[in-house]
């Protein structure tokens, strides 16, 4: 009964709906921006999105994505699709869009002319699935960052490190100074980024491409990749005081001096931010580690699933149109540190780290990210591994790169 | 039988029978339907997204491959000895010393229970700071002075799912307490009167007459306990994560972080579909001895 209530009540409103003006049409958006910098910056979309004369029905799931994504993903094979939502771009929705549930937006792309404008074009080529766009890019988000404390430094007597191997041979200092090297929180998903990183800091953009792109097993067993396993068992034993769980507690103790240093997505910086730090005076960023400046074009974009509604329909064409819009690219990464998709946009107020990144993207120096490579479940096999060989000393190196090489030759 | 009876034996209790249809269509289409269609899928490939393609045994070729799996069962079966040992016997202890017409029964009994009132993640959450060494038992104990003092289970991967027993048993504990006290009570008066005329000892008239007597409550705890044990995912949630490393995983939190976060259906069904295997192991004997031979008599 009272199914049938909320279906008469359903068909009431869409009735409604139907009669009124088409211009306010409200369109539910859900996402997993629930830290106060990223609300922030979600605010900032809702009202550009609001300012078109719709409404943005805010849809926030607090956790992380890896809590928030299969609660989207039942809504959208179990017949309740939301307006729009968000997910990594890349192979995360691939099987939605397979399966036919998500919205083509190619003609909204031809109209925007969404090929010239977005840059990297890696991006628009990962919402890219047979020849159809499918989302829209909203930010790039690099891992590839090592934050350091200028205190930490300073503290243990030791000139900063200006790349990764620096870092490794100030450690011994920074210990004897009661100074944990590097922070590495205890979720596998942070011990699994920090050797991804390493492999496309230590072994070069080449090496990370052979292995995750081209999935080379053989290669992966193989020596280059080897000297990369070497890095993560000096980042393992410089990691292992580090006692935290949660990404932002490891980033607090570079913040507060603790650690001497993290390997953390520019995400990060929003702490150093919050905490009132000023970069390149009280911390200082390293992309690519200092030894390979690259950084990988990961991010967040927004799908649109198939809505039978009209109304809403037109509503997802103008929500896409907004979410590339000049103005809402600047409002919106700005506050959450992050790099805007276009390149005609002006970032006057970006701070230090943040033109570093533009620097590099604007030379081209651009890797596709694990989220654009490999699938989720190759993902998760990677995490558990890595997340057991940061926990567990006795594990040899040799072991944890024939099981890598494992996980590598059954990936797709 | 004459054949006028049988319709009559069918429609008898009607009302009875129709009340139940729901429940029976449940069983059959959530439970027993939800079970089949889980094993067929484990056979498949499927991804995200449940799909007909099957591979054969492929899914479970890869779990038995997987350290993670493996480390897994080890803990189940760690875990699994220690909460049914243990709780058996502190809770019937426990019971046996309420029994003894003491003063505030009432009182202790409901210390003794109320952690039961909590639900697994809130005592994950308590225990995991009483055993965080910084903040926790350690370091109470080592700002009393002992500073060598080292109580760190859940920072100890060889240890850790020791830890997590602890939290369990201070858990449960009380509920087997409970109903092991329940079957005390139904026993006799007079079997004990009787027993100290013959001069028996009290422990020994506990362990040959009293428990071979409480046997219906022993297996009913034993059910409640087992059943426990296959399905513990919350409190290592709350407790650890897994963690450190995936020291402390257990088979049920490998499904679900299979089937969700890696978007991997058919290896969280292989998974749940062992999990279910294991349950049937323990099952099906003992339900075949304890059902079977009734018919006989």
């Amino acid at each position: 009964m009272r199914y049938k209530l909320l279906t008469a009540a359903l068909a009431t409103t869409a009735a409604l709906q139907f009669a009124g003006p088409a211009t306010a049409t409200d369109l539910e958006v859900t996402h997993w921006w629930t830290s106060g910098g990223e609300a922030a910056a979600v605010a900032e979309l809702a009202k550009a999105f609001d300012a078109t004369g719709n409404h943005w029905v805010d849809g926030a799931i607090a956790g992380s994505g890896g809590t928030a994504r299969p609660i989207m993903i039942s809504r959208i094979t179990g017949g309740d699709p939301m307006g729009a939502t968000q997910f990594n771009h890349g192979r995360q929705a691939e099987e939605l869009v397979q399966a036919g549930l998500m919205r083509d937006l190619t003609d909204v792309a031809t109209k925007g002319k969404w090929t010239e404008v977005v840059r990297p074009k890696s991006l628009l080529d990962s919402c890219t699935i047979g020849g159809k766009i499918y989302c829209v890019p909203v930010n790039i988000h690099s891992w590839q960052w090592l934050w350091l404390s200028n205190e930490a430094f300073q503290k243990a007597g030791v000139p900063l490190p200006k790349n990764w191997n620096e870092l490794v041979a100030a450690a011994p200092a920074l210990e004897k100074a009661g100074i944990v090297p590097l922070a590495v929180g205890g979720q596998a998903w942070q011990s699994s980024g920090a050797f991804d990183v390493l492999l496309a800091a230590v072994g070069g953009t080449d090496t990370f491409l052979k292995v995750y792109k081209d999935k080379d097993a053989k290669f992966a067993a193989g020596p280059e990749v080897a000297k990369v396993f070497k890095a993560a068992d000096d980042a393992r034993k410089m990691a292992k005081n580090t006692n935290v769980q949660d990404w932002n507690q490891a980033t607090n103790m570079v913040i507060t001096g603790k650690a001497g240093g993290q390997i953390m997505g520019d995400w990060a910086q929003g702490e150093f931010q919050v905490a009132g730090k000023t970069a390149g005076k009280d911390y200082t960023c390293l992309p690519g580690l200092g030894l390979n400046e690259v950084i990988a074009t990961g991010g967040d974009a927004f799908y649109f699933p198939l809505l039978k509604d009209a109304d809403k329909a037109k509503a997802q064409e103008v929500l896409a149109e907004t979410l590339l819009d000049p103005k809402t690219q600047v409002a919106f990464n700005l506050k959450k540190g992050s790099l805007p998709v276009r390149g005609d946009v002006d970032l006057n107020a970006a701070n230090d780290c943040m033109k570093k990144g533009l620097a590099i993207l604007a030379k081209g120096a651009v890797i596709p990210w694990t989220d654009q490579l490999l699938s989720q479940d190759s993902q998760k096999q990677k995490e558990d591994l890595f997340s057991e060989f940061f926990a567990k000393p006795e594990m040899t190196v040799e072991e944890a790169q024939k099981r890598f090489a494992a996980i590598i030759a059954t990936a797709d | 039988m004459s054949k006028s009876e049988r319709p009559s034996r069918l429609f008898r209790n009607l009302n009875a029978k129709v009340a139940s249809i729901p429940m029976i269509l449940t069983a059959l289409v959530v439970f027993v339907g939800g079970t089949a269609w889980t094993v067929l899928y484990s056979f498949t490939n499927s991804k995200l997204l449940p799909r007909l393609n099957f591979v054969g045994l492929d899914q479970y070729y890869r779990l038995w491959a997987t350290p993670r799996w493996l480390v897994s069962i080890e803990n189940l079966l760690i875990y699994g000895v220690i909460s049914l040992v243990f709780s058996l016997v502190i809770g019937f202890v426990l019971a046996a010393l309420l029994d003894q017409k003491i003063r505030f029964e009432d009182t202790f009994r409901t210390i003794f229970l109320y952690p039961f009132a909590l639900s697994f993640i809130v005592t994950g959450l308590v225990w995991q700071w009483l055993l965080n060494p910084d903040f926790g038992i350690q370091g109470v104990i080592r700002s009393l002075g002992w500073t060598s003092f080292n109580f760190d289970p859940l920072y100890n991967s060889s240890i850790v799912i020791y830890g997590i027993s602890i939290a369990a048993l201070w858990q449960g504990t009380g509920l087997i307490m409970c109903l092991m006290l329940a079957g005390l009570r139904g026993i006799d008066e007079d079997i004990w009167k009787a027993a100290r005329v013959d001069g028996i000892p009290m422990w020994k008239t506990y362990l040959f007459i009293i428990i071979p007597m409480m046997r219906p409550v022993f297996i009913t705890t034993l059910v409640i306990i087992a059943s426990g044990i296959v399905k513990v995912y919350d409190l290592v949630v709350a407790q650890t994560s897994g963690g450190p490393g995936i020291a402390s995983e257990v088979p049920a939190k490998y499904v679900y972080d299979y089937m969700f976060f890696a978007q991997n259906l058919g290896q969280g069904f292989a998974a749940s579909t062992m999990m279910l295997l294991s349950v049937m192991i323990v099952i099906v004997p003992w339900a075949y001895l304890e059902f079977g031979g009734r018919k006989r008599v």
